[in-house]
């Protein structure tokens, strides 16, 4: 059963739908079919910007999560440790300033941070013209570390190969039944922060198993980009990812 | 989220359309919303209401078909219908489940002359 609601904009109820309302009705209005989805703008950015990276065997990586969960810490730590095995580009996206690029620059990556003013996540188009910016290599890996926030990236594909949700144990093991979309619509999930482990109340297996609910695809990596712990395994993945291409 | 630019979307897609058809004025709007495409139905009545339209649409009503969700079980293959992403099958109880119904967001069709 489909519910039909009508919303007019010179009254400021709804219409439940079996409510009639009369309007003035041409007979020669016609009904024309048009079937587009609406985030279809981005959508076939998004496509666009996956053939350019099919096209130079780049390894697209869209990064997401709360503000504060360890995105760019574990891209420093990624980036200092394999940079001599692979070509890392990286995109930043926060409202405001260049903290996080200057971050990845000293790293060792080429990187351009936007800066959303109000927006609160990263489009198509944006990542369209920033690799143009950024001039991506053939053969690298292009990590794009999205707005902090669980919410609105959701919707906006990228072009990525990858979308990886980062939550660290400081953030309540039932973030993904708070957040069902973004981790429905992800690939990977990286529990950060296992370091801190003895100090909140978290359980990595209840978290697994919350974010299992929601997407029984998930593969999961628990890791600590602080303390290097568990962070062989999210390389390893890395590498062969990368390989396959 | 973001009705104030979904709306902005779903007047360009209508007017786009409404131009390539040669119609003068749009009276109405046909939207397939389904109930986990993350659009909030009110939210998106109200930013209709309150963004300025080209005179071809000033009168146009939105009509919303909304889409339930429906999810097929991988394990045993039920079909069932849901309210979120996180019910699980209740004929075999298992989390392993494609949601197949309830994501859409479109522009199905309009009223035109």
């Amino acid at each position: 059963m489909i519910e039909k609601t009508k919303i007019n904009k010179t009254h400021s109820h709804v219409h439940e739908k079996d409510q009639h309302h009369t309007h003035d009705d041409h007979s020669h209005n016609r009904v024309v079919q048009i079937e587009q989805d609406v985030l279809n703008t981005n959508n076939l950015l998004a496509q666009k910007n996956k053939g350019y990276f099919e096209a130079k065997n780049i390894l697209a990586l869209n990064v997401v999560s709360s503000p504060g969960s360890g995105k760019t810490t574990l891209l420093e730590k990624t980036i200092r440790e394999l940079k001599n095995e692979i070509s890392f580009f990286v995109i930043e996206g926060d409202q405001q300033t260049m903290n996080d690029a200057n971050r990845i620059s000293a790293a060792g990556s080429p990187v351009i941070q936007i800066n959303t003013g109000n927006g609160c996540h990263l489009d198509a188009d944006m990542i369209n013209k920033a690799v143009k910016k950024l001039d991506v290599s053939n053969n690298s890996v292009l990590v794009i570390e999205n707005v902090g926030n669980l919410v609105c990236p959701s919707l906006f594909h990228l072009g990525e190969d990858f979308r990886v949700v980062v939550i660290s144990v400081t953030e309540g093991d039932d973030k993904p039944l708070k957040y069902p979309n973004m981790f429905h619509t992800s690939d990977v999930c990286i529990i950060n922060k296992i370091d801190l482990l003895p100090y909140v109340d978290f359980s990595v297996e209840k978290a697994k198993e919350f974010a299992m609910q929601v997407n029984h695809h998930l593969q999961f990596f628990e890791l600590s980009a602080k303390t290097g712990e568990g962070m062989d395994q999210w390389y390893d993945w890395l590498k062969q990812k990368r390989s396959k291409l | 989220m973001h009705e104030f630019s979904i709306t902005l979307n779903i007047l360009n897609i209508v007017e786009e359309n409404a131009k390539k058809l040669n119609a003068k004025i749009v009276h109405e709007i046909e939207m397939d919303i389904g109930v986990l495409s993350g659009v909030d139905y009110e939210a998106l009545e109200f930013a209709m209401q309150h963004t300025k339209k080209s005179e071809m649409l000033e009168n146009a009503v939105l009509v919303i078909n909304k889409i339930p969700a429906k999810a097929r079980c991988k394990s045993c293959d039920f079909e069932f219908g849901i309210d979120d992403f996180y019910t699980p099958c209740p004929e075999c109880e298992k989390y392993h489940h494609d949601i197949i119904q309830g994501t859409e967001l479109k522009v199905k069709a309009i009223k035109i002359d």
